[in-house]
């Protein structure tokens, strides 16, 4: 499911399926997208921040675009505790492999596997940090 | 604890904002201490005058090896006979018109940062045709000057036969630019890369610049922004009174000298909200491009032009830094 924003409309709520990962996605060439990204932040229930978000960055083959800064984004995914995937969507190979990670994640946050649960994710980041 | 022990002297801090700039290992707590251009009163207008309102290309240079400052002459020399022996293979030049290219080239000690930094150098072609008398005036058809202001943090760690000038400022005619850029990259065993300014940098720019004091009254300040994924390119032009635009920063910056990546987005994010207020539209999706100021103007292609000669040394310095975070 895809929104340009949160929160998503009342509307359809009866017909949406359980949410099992929120994606939020940046683009390091706008500015506004990080933005964007930090209002709807709000509107996600504390329970998805154990592991059931992560922030996309795409946008990072370019540098020369560059009008977001790297500090910013990796502020947003300790303070979340969120996974920070960086890829370049305009390339397939990296659409590819994005996909995967993603088709992964969801698997994991959805219990499709068994032994690994979303939590992981969260204590995997706690382990970087105090490094 | 580096930041502070380097911070008044140095300019370098900029790169800690830069995205995929060289890593300091610094959280993002630490303020950075860039200092915005400071206005030289020592410096001799007249020996930089040649320097303003030209458009200057930029590039960066990797180290130059064996490069000797007591050999200008013979350098001119070579490029000379290099640029001739191109013109005769039918490589060089504008077509249908036969020049008589002479090469200068010149050492420009005022043009530094600190006493590690090398002086400048500076390569002019210019031109004469062989049907004018002898005595008749050249005309300049391309300068171009390599320097390096404040660029320790190359030098330091370059070894010892190298010359690190990593900046490179080119106005002319680009035939020559590349007859001149092979010659150098045969002769000393460098690269060149042309520098592009990310729209994170300019807007740092602006803000820089917004704050320095300019004598006379200042040009307004101006920024182009290019709109993706239209059909048809469309650019937007946003002007704002220098005296409002100094105002505004001068609410936003807390301390006279520093200033860090906070500072930067608020000054920016009040000028898009403006303009969000006024049109509708968000600048924040779009692309800065260029940013002009009075003191000078920058385009994300990499192309500058100084207008102040005072702040000339801070604003190279600041470029200085961008070309050596290219290099590495």
């Amino acid at each position: 499911h895809l929104a340009t924003s949160l929160p998503l409309p009342p509307e359809r709520d009866h017909l949406r399926p359980r949410i099992d990962l929120v994606a939020f996605m940046i683009d390091i060439k706008s500015k506004y997208s990080l933005k964007n990204v930090e209002a709807s932040l709000a509107y996600v229930d504390d329970s998805f921040f154990l592991g059931k978000v992560c922030f996309l960055v795409t946008g990072v083959g370019r540098v020369n675009y560059c009008s977001v800064e790297m500090n910013a984004i990796r502020n947003l995914g300790e303070v979340y505790c969120s996974p920070v995937l960086f890829c370049e969507l305009e390339v397939e190979g990296s659409q590819v492999a994005t996909a995967q990670r993603l088709l992964r994640m969801l698997e994991i946050c959805a219990g499709h596997v068994p032994g690994v649960s979303a939590l992981s994710f969260s204590s995997l980041m706690r382990n970087c940090a105090d490094d | 604890v580096e930041g502070v022990a380097r911070t008044l002297l140095s300019f370098g801090r900029l790169s800690r904002g830069l995205p995929f700039g060289r890593a300091h290992g610094l959280s993002s707590r630490d303020p950075l201490l860039p200092l915005a251009p400071r206005s030289q009163e020592n410096a001799d207008p007249q020996r930089t005058a040649f320097l303003l309102r030209k458009q200057w290309t930029l590039y960066s240079v990797t180290p130059l090896y064996r490069f000797s400052n007591a050999h200008l002459r013979d350098y001119a020399r070579l490029l000379s006979a290099f640029i001739a022996a191109e013109k005769q293979k039918g490589l060089a030049v504008e077509v249908g018109v036969e020049l008589d290219i002479k090469v200068a080239v010149s050492s420009l000690p005022y043009l530094k940062g600190s006493d590690q930094d090398q002086a400048a150098i500076l390569v002019q072609l210019s031109s004469r045709s062989p049907a004018s008398p002898k005595n008749s005036e050249e005309k300049l058809i391309w300068s171009g000057w390599f320097c390096c202001v404040s660029g320790d943090d190359l030098s330091k760690n370059v070894p010892e036969d190298f010359t690190c000038l990593p900046l490179f400022l080119v106005n002319g005619a680009e035939c020559y630019t590349s007859i001149v850029g092979s010659w150098f990259q045969k002769t000393f065993d460098c690269s060149f890369r042309r520098l592009a300014i990310s729209p994170l940098i300019l807007s740092w720019m602006a803000a820089m610049w917004t704050g320095c004091k300019v004598d006379k009254t200042a040009s307004a300040m101006e920024l182009v922004f290019s709109v993706p994924c239209l059909p048809q390119p469309l650019d937007i032009s946003y002007a704002i009174h220098p005296e409002d635009a100094k105002a505004l920063w001068d609410t936003v910056q807390k301390t006279p000298g520093e200033i860090i990546q906070e500072e930067v987005d608020v000054f920016m994010d009040c000028l898009y909200s403006h303009f969000h207020r006024h049109f509708r539209i968000h600048l924040s999706a779009t692309k800065l491009v260029k940013v002009s100021t009075a003191i000078a103007s920058a385009h994300c292609d990499g192309i500058i032009k100084f207008l102040q000669s005072q702040y000339l040394t801070g604003v190279l310095m600041l470029l200085t830094e961008l070309a050596i975070s290219q290099i590495e």
